[in-house]
């Protein structure tokens, strides 16, 4: 059975008189430790499926069914403890907290899921160390540069050991060198088991993936696997 | 999310932004800074006038002449004959009471005074000896009225200091002439600075036996009878036989009043009282105005970290946790004004005290208490408003926003 199982997802916003069909009849399966590009042009409805499969979001019709689960029957506290525990979020602008330290923001998830002190920094520690990021803990961002503020984010989407991580133009913010290395830690991340669905514009990113989901206008339009 | 981690959540957002959090800090310190200075004031002028009555002793009956009505116009008073004088014997015939220990009839009214050229205007008491006992005064110099001199009218005068001063200079008044009206007095002694009791200094008083003052006033009826009774206990009974003894005298008519130290010392307290509580309630309304100012900033900050408040609910934070942090954000910057506000409050107290000795100017803790509450009530209060706002927004739209 699969991760992800979408089922006749619509999703419709209101834009002033007119109506939007940002997401139409969307009918999708992913496995778990599946790695997965979606592909589009602005507006094609990416994003809204990633916020979607994040429980961002709710479907005007349809069933999600996130590991076997209805996560569109959850009431808000459900879903916010399977955003908690499951699922994890890597922005193009980072989003971290600009107040707090790198150590801090990484234990933002920790400590919003009541996971008490010691444990916390132990688990920070060691997420700090796999990301190379022990002699940054105590920086803030505006100290770090673009790449170490997108590691940041990584290690902060990663501390709850969630089973997929969301990707939303990940390397968006980064020159190529530097998203190189970005997309490397998410590519280890899936190796080691993690789903990864990985939201961009370009081409030469999503190539990366062994599967490619196009999108237009609010519909899967392609859907390619890599072989071999 | 943990208590002790909501609170540092909130603690760091709130120094994040110092200008801003120092600033509804200080408006809210400054509404409880208010509340306690000014009950302080409130509280003090009670005070004061109690210490003012009790330098005056607390087991003292007063008559005054003539009835006030406390129930408005009466019909009945219309008719009624003007009341009878309150004279100079019917203080006498007190003193055989029971229980009666000194009696001071007194006599009010202002002349002029003159020294070797030098003119005064001043308030005359005529009286007898016990007065000095009965209002508590001390003597700088000489001695005071000599006793048994009620119907004698002997021209010797006790001076207040401040008319000593001025017309005397260094040189000792004792023996020396004075004119007092069209009167020639002798001065037998001084009374010391700083006496006070019934709204005025005895600084600038002249002190003549009761006769002499009545001829001189050309009147019969005395201003007051001060009866010092033996102790507060009794002070009842008391009173109920010095009004048997004026209404024989008087012809079986109550025609006086009779008050007892503690009606009016009760009296102004409770007026005092209601003072401090409607001068907290003026200080208050600016407490309501902190509140909103909470409102106020914490709805910008909710706007400018609405990138934030998406990402926490991304990151797994429920409704009512986001709630919390901003709750609590807007409680800590109230609680703080209010502990900064107590602080400069009582400082301002101490300030009025250090500048004005006499006036006991102590905030109640009541009001300080009172001060707190509202600060952090208000805070909350206004504080739920942008707390809803920020758990309710949409995560999509708040992520998109930055």
């Amino acid at each position: 059975m699969s991760m992800i199982q979408l089922n006749g997802i619509d999703r419709v916003f209101q834009l002033g008189d007119s109506e939007v069909h940002a997401l139409r009849q969307i009918n999708l399966g992913i496995d778990a430790g599946e790695y997965v590009a979606v592909m589009g042009p602005s507006g094609s409805g990416k994003s809204t499926l990633l916020n979607l499969l994040g429980l961002l979001d709710r479907p005007d019709a349809g069933h999600y069914l996130l590991e076997g689960q209805d996560a569109t029957t959850l009431t808000a506290e459900d879903q916010a403890r399977i955003r908690s525990e499951r699922i994890g979020f890597v922005f193009q602008s980072f989003h971290l907290v600009p107040r707090l330290t790198a150590g801090e923001n990484i234990a933002l998830p920790l400590m919003l899921a009541g996971i008490p002190p010691a444990e916390r920094n132990r688990r920070v520690a060691s997420a700090l160390r796999d990301f190379g990021l022990e002699d940054r803990a105590h920086h803030r961002p505006d100290q770090l540069s673009g790449g170490q503020r997108q590691r940041v984010a990584i290690a902060r989407a990663t501390v709850m050991h969630p089973a997929v991580i969301l990707a939303d133009e990940p390397t968006g913010n980064l020159d190529r060198a530097t998203g190189e290395e970005v997309m490397e830690l998410l590519e280890a991340l899936n190796a080691s088991g993690v789903t990864l669905i990985v939201v961009t514009h370009d081409q030469l990113l999503g190539a990366r993936a062994a599967r490619r989901l196009t999108m237009l206008d609010g519909a899967i339009v392609g859907d390619e696997r890599k072989h071999g | 999310m943990r208590v002790a981690d909501t609170l540092l959540f909130a603690r760091r957002a709130a120094s994040g932004t110092p200008l801003r959090t120092g600033l509804l800090v200080l408006a809210m310190s400054i509404g409880v800074a208010a509340v306690i200075v000014l009950t302080a004031l409130g509280d003090g002028a009670r005070r004061y006038v109690i210490e003012e009555f009790s330098a005056i002793g607390s087991n003292l009956l007063i008559v005054l002449p003539g009835r006030s009505e406390t129930g408005g116009l009466n019909p009945a008073n219309l008719v009624t004959t003007t009341p009878r004088d309150l004279t100079a014997e019917d203080a006498a015939s007190l003193i055989q009471i029971k229980g009666v220990r000194k009696v001071a009839p007194v006599v009010v009214g202002s002349s002029e005074i003159s020294v070797g050229g030098k003119l005064r205007e001043v308030m005359l008491v005529g009286t007898s000896s016990d007065f000095l006992e009965v209002r508590r005064l001390q003597l700088a110099q000489g001695r005071f009225l000599p006793p048994n001199d009620v119907g004698l009218g002997s021209n010797v005068a006790v001076i207040g200091s401040v008319i000593r001063d001025e017309l005397f200079g260094s040189a000792s008044p004792l023996g020396k002439p004075i004119r007092v009206g069209d009167r020639r007095f002798r001065v037998i002694g001084v009374l010391s600075a700083g006496g006070r009791g019934m709204g005025m200094t005895t600084d600038e008083l002249i002190i003549v036996p009761t006769a002499t003052a009545l001829a001189m006033f050309d009147t019969n009826t005395l201003f007051r009878i001060l009866i010092e009774g033996g102790n507060r206990d009794e002070l009842e009974s008391l009173e109920s036989r010095v009004k048997k003894t004026l209404i024989e005298r008087h012809d079986g008519e109550e025609d006086f009043t009779l008050i007892t130290q503690d009606a009016v010392l009760q009296t102004f307290d409770k007026i005092l009282r209601v003072l401090t509580l409607g001068v907290a309630g003026i200080a208050a309304i600016s407490l309501a105005v902190a509140g909103i100012l909470v409102m106020n900033v914490m709805l910008v900050s909710v706007t400018q970290r609405t990138g934030e408040i998406g990402l926490l609910k991304a990151l797994g934070a429920t409704a009512p946790t986001i709630r919390n942090v901003f709750l609590v954000e807007a409680a800590m910057l109230s609680l703080l004004g209010a502990i900064i506000g107590v602080a400069f409050g009582e400082a301002g107290a101490a300030a009025l005290r250090q500048f004005y000795p006499a006036f006991p100017a102590y905030p109640p803790i009541w009001a300080v208490v009172a001060g707190v509450g509202t600060a952090l009530g208000t805070g909350l209060l206004f504080g739920v408003m942008p707390a809803r706002k920020a758990a309710l927004l949409d995560p999509v739209q708040a992520l998109s926003k930055r």
